[in-house]
């Protein structure tokens, strides 16, 4: 079988949805941490285009952007599928799939932003998990892939962590439980599922990374 | 039970523009209505309520939103004829880098070539000139980004072209200048009905963009 290696870094949400999908699979593969602030020579000859990881290199061929990684995996080891096979049933959840890529950038958003620019991020995080309440959670039980996690629950797992560890960072609340009970019920779903719940980023450790990354930020900002 | 085939669109949108080609180039027989986008229409805020956009295909009473997923489930779905994606799973994730590389930078880069002026229109129109030429080199010696026949990718990125003379127009470049290889490209998709049909007329489209320019209070 041809070999399979993965560039990532230990804090991406990106780098986890392969990771992840790798392992659903039962696939093995070479993990290979990547520094972003010094990019090594195999990740910029892989991804000349964005420089980005993830980044899936099979048989020594290389496939970029998260999803399309996803949607490779799901074609090559049919094993527990990440995807209906319904045609319509797949539009829908490619529509929530990239529904949720878009809406990742808010991470980005709110970990850069101060003051005003914060606050509309904040807005926007709030839109975005009232049309996971009322729209994407509507007729989902346990997962968005049915019993079992799918491609859309993978997708949506920035909110599931990353955004504890954003508000931790921040100080600020933004997801109240009592709110979004259909969002707070999916993500103890998610988090307890057995492959989640051993591949995730340590909190702790993610909380100082960011904090400093942000003091630093904010200190250059001002200087 | 016949198969129900609906388009809401608008005419100038890009997006919608390659949902014209893919059910173009599978022959189906469809309904096409014409969004009026100051002023939607119920069956719009219906079928897409979480972003009250068009395109959106409706299939037999069913909606499916976002131009790409639509381009695959047409693809998927009347897979009998002109096959859009490529077969082979590596070929397969190579279009859908390059479409998904369309999305990210033509529409937001083009945009701010006509919406801004000055430097920042200087540094549009650079940005707009690298992402042409990049798609270009992937284009390299083959007829369509698809190989022998237009594929996904063709699909994805030539309703674009039908923006080129606006953004030539606001930002006063040639885009053929400097990249005549992706122009003699478009020119070649042109010749195919599916394309030919599903374009408007790039004149058409830039008195839309000054119109647009006007409403905006862009000069």
């Amino acid at each position: 079988m041809a070999v399979v290696k993965l560039l990532g870094t230990w804090f991406s949400p990106y780098g986890h949805r392969v990771i992840w999908a790798l392992k659903l699979k039962g696939i093995l593969y070479e993990y290979i941490e990547e520094d972003v602030r010094n990019k090594s020579p195999s990740l910029l000859q892989y991804n000349p285009i964005h420089k980005q990881v993830p980044v899936l290199v099979h048989g020594g061929k290389p496939i970029c952007e998260s999803t399309v990684i996803l949607q490779y995996i799901d074609e090559i080891w049919p094993q527990n599928p990440l995807l209906p096979a319904d045609p319509y049933d797949r539009a829908v959840a490619l529509f929530w799939i990239k529904f949720a890529d878009d809406k990742g950038l808010l991470m980005s958003k709110l970990y850069r932003g101060n003051g005003e620019e914060q606050q509309a991020a904040v807005k926007e995080w709030l839109e975005m998990l009232e049309v996971m309440e009322e729209h994407a959670l509507i007729g989902v039980k346990k997962f968005f892939g049915g019993d079992e996690i799918n491609m859309v629950d993978i997708a949506f797992s920035f909110v599931a962590h990353w955004l504890g560890i954003l508000e931790d960072v921040l100080g600020l609340e933004i997801f109240k439980p009592h709110k979004f009970p259909r969002v707070s019920s999916w993500i103890q779903n998610f988090k307890s599922s057995p492959i989640i719940k051993d591949n995730l980023p340590d909190a702790d450790k993610m909380s100082t990374f960011l904090k400093r990354g942000r003091e630093m930020m904010l200190t250059s900002k001002s200087n | 039970m016949a198969e129900e085939v609906v388009l809401l669109d608008f005419w100038p949108s890009p997006f919608g523009m390659r949902s014209r080609i893919a059910l173009a180039e599978k022959g189906i027989k469809y309904e096409h209505k014409e969004e009026d986008l100051r002023n939607k229409s119920a069956l719009l805020l219906q079928m897409n309520p979480v972003h009250k956009k068009i395109p959106v295909l409706i299939h037999n009473g069913k909606p499916v939103c976002e131009s790409l997923i639509q381009v695959q489930y047409i693809d998927e779905v009347w897979h009998d004829k002109a096959p859009l994606l490529p077969s082979d799973p590596y070929q397969k994730a190579t279009a859908r880098f390059w479409a998904d590389y369309v999305d990210k930078k033509i529409y937001e880069v083009g945009g701010r070539v006509w919406k801004t002026k000055g430097e920042k229109q200087a540094t549009a129109k650079k940005e707009l000139i690298e992402t042409l030429k990049l798609l270009e080199k992937e284009l390299g010696d083959k007829p369509y980004f698809g190989g022998e026949s237009l594929g996904y990718v063709d699909v994805a990125f030539i309703p674009f072209y039908s923006w080129f003379y606006a953004l030539e127009k606001c930002g006063n470049f040639s885009i053929e200048a400097e990249c005549p290889k992706l122009i003699a490209w478009a020119k070649r998709c042109m010749q195919k009905e599916s394309v030919a049909k599903s374009l408007p007329d790039q004149q058409k489209v830039y008195d839309f963009i000054l119109e647009m320019k006007k409403h905006f209070g862009i000069e």
